[in-house]
């Protein structure tokens, strides 16, 4: 593996590769970083974020109070052990003393760890304390993790959407895309559609998720927490500066664990609330559009875009799958089959596939059915209008009644 | 005794069969461990060569080589190899070598029982190995195999699962053995406070394992029955939950993370007084810093799951606990360094690689020292620091042990010296490359890396590209350990019974001639 992996990089230094370039940059980096004549403000960091709430600058300080009390102790004992490995050896002549115990000094190192371990622990309890009451919220804001992408539900206003990795991202991230990431702004840490939040308001998260565990990671906020499926976790944010802040899941979560990104933009207020009425306008104009018949040409070309952002992790951009675990939809019988087989998996998932009626509208899952079974070197050449999703997903959103069971 | 003696002059027994039938049939105690360490050794090339295939991938941003999927595989696989076919088997080889020279035995207590650990070791092995090639792929949830994910995984659940089975089965009866064999075939005068600190640390690693292994097999035949069966345990929407899966795992986790480091500990303190010419310090605050670990270990697991959304009574509980094993931890390091205080120190390899521990593990130590704070756990959760802390921990903390211990036995196994020029060179690259491989590791999670990603935002760039140069250097500087061995097995200057300066002192084993006879203490040694 390692042969052929040098034997790669050797032809492409000889071929001149544009990738190769990028490596002799960082080379140039690394090495002006270790003569410390790297730009003040260089894009690597060595220490934890201070972040930009009250909690993180918390944390931050817990974590420099025990990072400093270890390098003491270690200067200290490292100290101790090499002045021994120094002065007591053989080679300078220096004979074994053969004591093996003395009481006092092991009772001293025992007692003098433990009362540093409660100095540090008090600190710890307060900050844990402070984080753990999520009490008393402005807000609140539910987090769905799906593999792989995030829901974001405003509880409070009803607004409602999903974020997922950014196009360009994942046009890069593919393997042998030939795209270089440094020329990607933000590579891997931009969304489609970034949570956005006020400014200095106790936002409530409520964290769960659809599928397998994720976990939702902001590092500016001091904190991450599981989304685990089936239970709800709280935890509590309030932002004190405007910005962008970006993280990533951070609990393996499957083969695109790498790529579901989050972005946070905090607001003032006031542009937070123009923020969450272009929102609604915008839910409105996706939920009217699926109330007119669409041409098949514009079904198609809308499903291709839904069909990269949602289908294509799994099913691959070519609708080949990945055999044995993600089926291909090319050929497939159920995509060439009936029309309404495919839309009812669609709709509900089966298996692994999650249910998309959860997820996306009338229009864009017409599009996108439309578009399987007439791309993807499929030629079914029928196609479904948002009218004939529409009912189904209303009948979807009902609650199952009780003599179902 | 004098039937058995009759029954000697009938058919010489003494020496081992021809061919592979002496392996496969094996009851001595030496050819066994012989088998497990080569085993082990196999295993540390074969997970090592993962590790370069993670580490090329992650040598610059973007994808170049695998897949994502594949590289999850890489990850999960090269963990369950490192830890379940090279350090384990390492551990079990350098206990059948030397626990039954080290107390006076004849043997171990269950010869044939031995035999088959080993054979079940293999069997398991390769068994998880062929994972690799199955429709779907090998398991790539991670190591802890944690639900939902895992129930995702391809063809290969049941084979993992039952793999991990037999790996069980063959560690509980090895632990077993090894216990059995402490305490009832020490010879005679050989209180249980005059034990070599490598037995004892022996001991409680047996009793470790058999508390926490049944415990592993119960969890995974739980996800069995889960994926295949309908049950869920571990699934809310048929009652079950997922996090009670990382309970029972980490019950046995914890432990299994102990098990993974105790032995070092002993061959720490085997090794340091040997070469620093004096006793071991404190010997009776050693075995009960020991015992306190152990027990500490049962109660601390839910350390590595403070972000799962526990009550806070658990977190501050488990913060707590957590910080108190640095105490017993402690006073192992300081008694180290107090063991070399004055003494005549000489610096042959086993020696470099044991002082190399000691400063690299407490660094590890320290890290583990940071992440139990559980507030700021939430931050290094899952990051590139919890990969360095890991790292520091089984790389140059367990695998430098293995290493020393390796160097420290091999005159004593071959009855041939090592090429201790060759060594040093084999031990300054490797303790210069682990720390180039590791060290970035920390900033990278400070920064805010997740750990298990294939691919990285730009500003993760340079401190990865430094790992991974790290990594293929350490990875090839085990070739030189390889050829070494190697060298010192089939021949070399003759090593004496001693070795060491010194060292009939230090332990039985060194009473014996080099190489050692196929059979030792078939009459037991007097103990002073």
């Amino acid at each position: 593996m390692a042969g052929r992996y040098f034997g790669k990089l050797m032809i492409k230094i000889m071929l001149g590769d544009s990738s190769v370039k990028k490596t002799k940059q960082i080379f140039a980096h690394l090495f002006l970083m270790l003569l410390g004549l790297g730009e003040a403000n260089a894009e690597y960091a060595l220490n934890m974020p201070k972040g930009v709430t009250r909690i993180s600058n918390d944390v931050y300080d817990l974590h420099m109070l025990i990072l400093w009390i270890c390098v003491a102790i270690g200067i200290l004992v490292f100290g101790v052990m090499f002045y021994s490995i120094y002065y007591h050896r053989k080679s300078v002549g220096h004979q074994a003393v053969q004591f093996h115990d003395n009481a006092k000094v092991e009772l001293l190192w025992t007692i003098i760890p433990t009362i540093i371990l409660v100095v540090m622990a008090i600190p710890a309890t307060k900050t844990m304390m402070e984080m753990d009451d999520v009490s008393e919220p402005d807000m609140t804001i539910k987090i769905t993790g799906w593999q792989w992408k995030w829901e974001y539900d405003y509880l409070d206003s009803g607004v409602h959407f999903f974020s997922s990795l950014d196009a360009e991202s994942n046009q890069a991230r593919q393997l042998g895309s030939g795209v270089d990431a440094a020329d990607i702004e933000n590579y891997l840490l931009n969304v489609d559609n970034p949570l956005v939040i006020p400014v200095n308001k106790k936002i409530r998260l409520l964290l769960t998720a659809s599928d397998v565990l994720h976990a939702w990671w902001v590092p500016e906020f001091g904190w991450k927490k599981d989304n685990v499926p089936g239970f709800i976790n709280d935890a509590w944010v309030s932002v004190e500066k405007p910005g962008i802040y970006r993280g990533q899941c951070a609990e393996l979560c499957g083969k695109d664990h790498g790529y579901m990104p989050i972005v946070v933009i905090a607001k003032e207020q006031a542009e937070y609330e123009q923020w969450l009425e272009e929102k609604k306008t915008q839910a409105l104009a996706a939920a009217s559009s699926a109330d007119r018949e669409w041409s098949q040409a514009e079904l198609i070309a809308k499903g291709s875009e839904v069909y990269q952002a949602n289908c294509a992790s799994c099913h691959m951009a070519d609708g080949q799958g990945v055999p044995g675990t993600f089926p291909a939809l090319a050929g497939s019988s159920v995509v060439t089959g009936p029309l309404d087989g495919e839309v009812s998996i669609v709709l509900n998932g089966r298996a692994m596939m999650p249910s998309f009626g959860a997820m996306l509208n009338a229009s864009d899952l017409a599009a996108v059915i439309s578009f399987t079974r007439n791309g993807l070197s499929n030629k079914v050449g029928d196609s479904v209008q948002p009218l004939i999703i529409k009912p189904l997903l209303a009948a979807m959103a009902q609650p199952e009644e009780d003599d179902d069971w | 005794m004098s039937a058995v003696t009759s029954a000697h002059d009938e058919h010489d027994d003494h020496g081992p069969k021809k061919g592979i039938m002496r392996w496969l049939t094996t009851t001595n105690h030496k050819d066994i461990g012989t088998m497990y360490l080569v085993f082990a050794l196999v295993m540390f090339f074969v997970g090592g060569a993962m590790a370069l295939v993670i580490r090329a991938e992650l040598f610059e941003p973007g994808l170049q080589f695998v897949n994502p999927h594949f590289f999850n595989s890489m990850t999960t696989m090269h963990a369950l190899i490192m830890i379940f076919g090279a350090v384990m088997p390492a551990f079990a080889g350098f206990a059948n070598w030397m626990v039954p020279m080290m107390i006076g035995a004849p043997d171990m207590a269950l010869p044939r029982m031995n035999n088959m650990s080993f054979w079940l070791l293999v069997a398991g092995g390769v068994l998880l190995f062929s994972t690799l090639f199955m429709e779907g792929g090998a398991p790539a949830a991670g190591w802890t195999m944690y639900p939902p994910l895992v129930l995702q995984t391809g063809n290969s659940l049941p084979f993992a699962i039952f793999s991990i089975h037999l790996l069980g089965v063959s560690s509980i009866m090895a632990a077993i053995n090894i216990v059995a064999t402490i305490f009832n075939m020490r010879a005679p005068g050989m209180g249980l406070m005059k034990m070599p600190l490598f037995v004892w640390t022996w001991l409680i690693t047996g009793f470790l394992l058999i508390a926490v292994m049944p415990v592993f097999a119960g969890a995974v035949t739980m996800l069995l029955t889960d994926r295949f069966f309908e049950t869920s345990f571990f699934d809310a929407a048929g009652g079950g939950d997922p996090v009670l899966y990382q309970h029972i795992f980490w019950f046995f986790g914890h432990p299994e993370v102990y098990i993974l480091i105790l032995p070092t500990f002993g061959l720490a303190s085997t090794i340091i007084p040997v070469f620093a010419r004096k006793p071991l310090f404190g010997y009776h605050s050693m075995v009960y810093a020991l015992v306190s670990i152990a027990v500490l270990s049962f109660v601390v697991w839910a350390h590595h799951m403070f972000t799962v959304g526990m009550p806070i009574a658990g977190e501050l509980f488990f913060m707590y606990a957590t910080m108190l094993v640095a105490v017993p931890t402690g006073v192992k390091v300081f008694n180290w360094i107090a063991t070399m205080w004055k003494g005549a120190m000489t610096f042959e390899t086993p020696m470099l690689f044991t002082v190399a521990f000691v400063v690299l593990f407490t660094m590890g130590g320290f890290s583990g020292l940071m992440l139990a704070i559980a507030p700021a756990d939430f931050q290094y959760h899952d990051s590139y620091f919890i990969v360095a802390h890991f790292h520091y921990v089984l790389v140059p903390g367990t695998v430098f042990m293995i290493i020393a211990g390796t160097y420290y036995w091999l005159p004593k196994w071959t009855g041939h010296r090592y090429d201790e020029k060759l060594a040093k060179v084999h031990f300054w690259m490797s303790t210069i490359s682990v720390n180039v491989l590791f060290f970035p590791q920390h900033f990278l999670g400070l920064a805010g890396m997740p750990r298990r990603i294939p691919d990285y935002a730009v500003q993760f760039a340079e401190f990865n590209m430094i790992s991974s140069v790290g990594g293929f250097l350490f990875g090839f500087s085990q070739l030189i350990f390889l050829y070494i061995i190697i060298k010192a097995i089939r021949g070399g200057e003759k090593a004496t019974g001693e070795v060491w300066e010194g060292a009939k002192q230090h332990g039985l084993e060194w009473t014996l001639p080099s190489p050692a006879p196929y059979h030792t203490f078939e009459k037991p040694p007097k103990i002073k």
